[in-house]
């Protein structure tokens, strides 16, 4: 009894010092057409570990579609519409204001709950309670959150969802997770050797990675909740650049065992190996669209790395981009609707692009110019990437339209190769 | 937590044979409406966000290979020069290491037991994939000579690090060449580099 609980302490500090440096992140930009709001502070949350309105509004202007508003910190909160004077916000021009409390409950837990308003119509538009133990407030207020973006911006909310990374320190390389504002960051994976391509599958549940632990590149699937990796695809040569199937059943890999990197289809069991790319060139970064029924890839059959679109089986490949003489690295908004990519352009600098696929415009999001690994956030808004600053690898975030943006960065370290998970249910 | 304190807890973990996550867990999302959450109240690996921590692979913790004397590794023999260089945008073996390709591919005919792996780099900029497949262009052309030269396909695996591991992390003229490079790596007798 002694000797499991020593064993799970143990475990427990191990991994809280391994992940003791967590991600900071700086808003850069501002965008236009902020929804002005005021988040009071909940009451009776000052007590606690964990101070819920707080997190609330750190997510809210994280996401650079909100313009926090001082509420000053009245005696007592209001905790209904009647304390509310919407007079008073509505001269000071806010769309919203929310307000909300802390309360013990039975079990050692907590009742939270919270209200939505509009000012101007003095209307609530949501009122949530929620059940929490003290671990579970972080959680709960991302999901007040979420419901306060989704009503105001018709969009759902990524504040619950968590990301992937790598993160290099000397020779030392962790593949981490963490929130997605960069909070209890947990390496699982280490290594002295290098970790890239990190990709979810569609339930959240696993990760599919290359690893260079035996010299060569190989794909692993690791489960969250299981401490093992399980070797995907390990055929002669390189193996990499695992993506899902949208039903989470089926990956395409980048394999050289035939000579020659092209793209594979494998079962999640790592059964099944089939071929559907046959050029001489190298074809890669395949990436699949939502409705899983093409899949988009880099090739350089036409004398130069460009973007291309195939049917999910193999078969007859569409150009898809024109401009310069360096595009890669597609991925498809969730709506199926947006290309995004890295383009190198005359100056030599690397800028993650989008390209609207019924119109086929382009247009570049970035400024800044050693752009790699873009991801899409599971709602389309973001894309989150891996870039370089000051010599060091950063995280960087923009957001669809290219107007607001972040940077996320671990001290003395590089930080390279995000992934955004999917949706938590 | 003091770092002389993580590593005594990692000794003894490595010791106790890893660990494993709390079989009870917290439910992960808080729940609507105050209804009454089943879940038994979780361990300290619950985290705190409220939702399951996940587990950690650590590799660090594997034995290097060790290399015996071989005249792979004699200084004085040329099979123990393993690096063949390329230019700028070039995926082919030049003229001027033809010799020294021979020397190994003499080598591995003789020695029919013996394993390569060549693994090929590339000192572009850019997407992590791609260079992948590039520095594979090389050593897909290292393999290629070696075959022509005597060698057995079978002996040979050739495997890409990408932009992953250069040699040398300036930004000279001098650097990039350095990283335009594809290595031979040998297990073969004493020497166990793979």
């Amino acid at each position: 009894m002694l000797k499991r609980f020593i064993l799970t302490a143990l475990c427990w500090a191990l991994s809280a010092g391994i992940a003791s440096a967590q991600l900071e992140i700086e808003i850069v930009g501002g965008g236009a057409n902020q929804v002005p709001i005021g988040v009071y502070p909940f009451a009776n949350e000052s007590g606690l570990s964990t101070i819920v309105s707080t997190i609330v509004r750190a997510d809210l202007q994280r996401s650079g579609r909100f313009r926090l508003m001082e509420t000053g910190n009245p005696v007592p909160l209001p905790a209904d519409a009647n304390q509310i004077n919407f007079g008073d916000w509505r001269s000071r021009a806010a769309d919203a204001v929310a307000i909300g409390g802390v309360s013990p409950a039975a079990n050692g837990r907590y009742e939270v709950w919270f209200r939505l308003f509009d000012v101007t119509k003095q209307e609530q538009l949501a009122g949530v309670a929620f059940t929490a133990t003290a671990a579970q407030l972080r959680t709960t207020a991302h999901r007040i959150a979420d419901t306060i973006y989704e009503k105001m911006t018709g969009d759902r909310g990524v504040f619950s969802t968590r990301i992937a990374y790598v993160v290099k320190h000397g020779n030392r390389y962790e593949l981490q997770v963490a929130d997605a504002d960069g909070y209890g960051a947990v390496a699982v994976l280490i290594s002295n050797e290098p970790i890239l391509s990190p990709v979810w599958s569609p339930d959240g549940t696993r990760i599919a990675y290359v690893s260079m632990q035996n010299k060569k590149p190989v794909v692993y699937i690791q489960r969250l909740d299981a401490n093992r990796q399980v070797t995907l695809a390990n055929f002669r040569g390189s193996n990499s650049a695992p993506a899902w199937t949208p039903d989470g059943r089926q990956l395409a890999v980048v394999l050289t065992r035939d000579g020659g990197s092209q793209i594979y289809m494998i079962n999640a069991d790592g059964s099944g190996v089939r071929r559907i790319t046959n050029s001489d060139a190298i074809d890669t970064e395949p990436t699949f669209s939502p409705d899983g029924q093409s899949i988009y890839f880099t090739s350089d059959r036409g004398g130069s790395p460009q973007i291309y679109r195939m049917p999910a089986a193999g078969g007859d490949a569409q150009r898809l981009t024109f401009e310069g003489s360096y595009n890669v690295s597609p991925r498809i908004s969730p709506d199926g609707k947006t290309l995004i990519y890295v383009a190198r352009n005359d100056d030599g600098q690397f800028h993650v692009t989008a390209m609207d696929l019924a119109a086929r415009q382009t247009q570049v999001l970035t400024s800044t110019t050693l752009d790699e690994s873009p991801s899409f956030a599971p709602n389309g808004k973001i894309v989150l990437y891996a870039t370089e600053i000051g010599g060091r690898g950063t995280l960087a975030a923009v957001s669809i339209d290219g107007r607001v943006s972040q940077r996320l960065t671990i001290p003395a370290s590089d930080v390279r190769e995000p992934a955004w998970g999917p949706f938590v249910n | 937590m003091r770092l002389s304190t993580i590593l005594a807890a990692a000794s003894i973990i490595a010791v106790l044979g890893g660990c494993s996550s709390t079989p009870t867990q917290e439910g992960g999302a808080p729940v609507q409406e105050a209804k009454p959450s089943t879940a038994t109240p979780g361990g300290p690996t619950t985290g705190t966000t409220g939702r399951e921590t996940p587990n950690t692979v650590d590799l660090t913790k594997q034995q290097p290979s060790a290399t015996g004397p071989s005249e792979l590794t004699d200084p004085r023999s040329p099979l123990s020069r393993r690096s063949v260089y390329f230019d700028f945008d070039k995926y082919e073996v030049k003229d001027e290491f033809r010799s020294l390709l021979q020397a190994h591919a003499t080598y591995m005919s003789r020695n029919r037991t013996a394993r390569m792996l060549i693994q090929g780099n590339c000192d572009e900029r850019g997407s992590r994939e791609y260079n992948l497949a590039l520095g594979q262009r090389r050593s897909d052309a290292v393999k290629r000579t070696l075959a022509l030269l005597g060698a057995s396909d079978a002996q040979m695996e050739s495997v890409s690090l990408g932009k992953e591991k250069p040699r040398r992390t300036g930004h000279t003229e001098e650097d990039f060449a350095e990283n335009r490079r594809a290595d031979m790596l040998y297990n073969s007798g004493n020497v166990k580099e793979f």
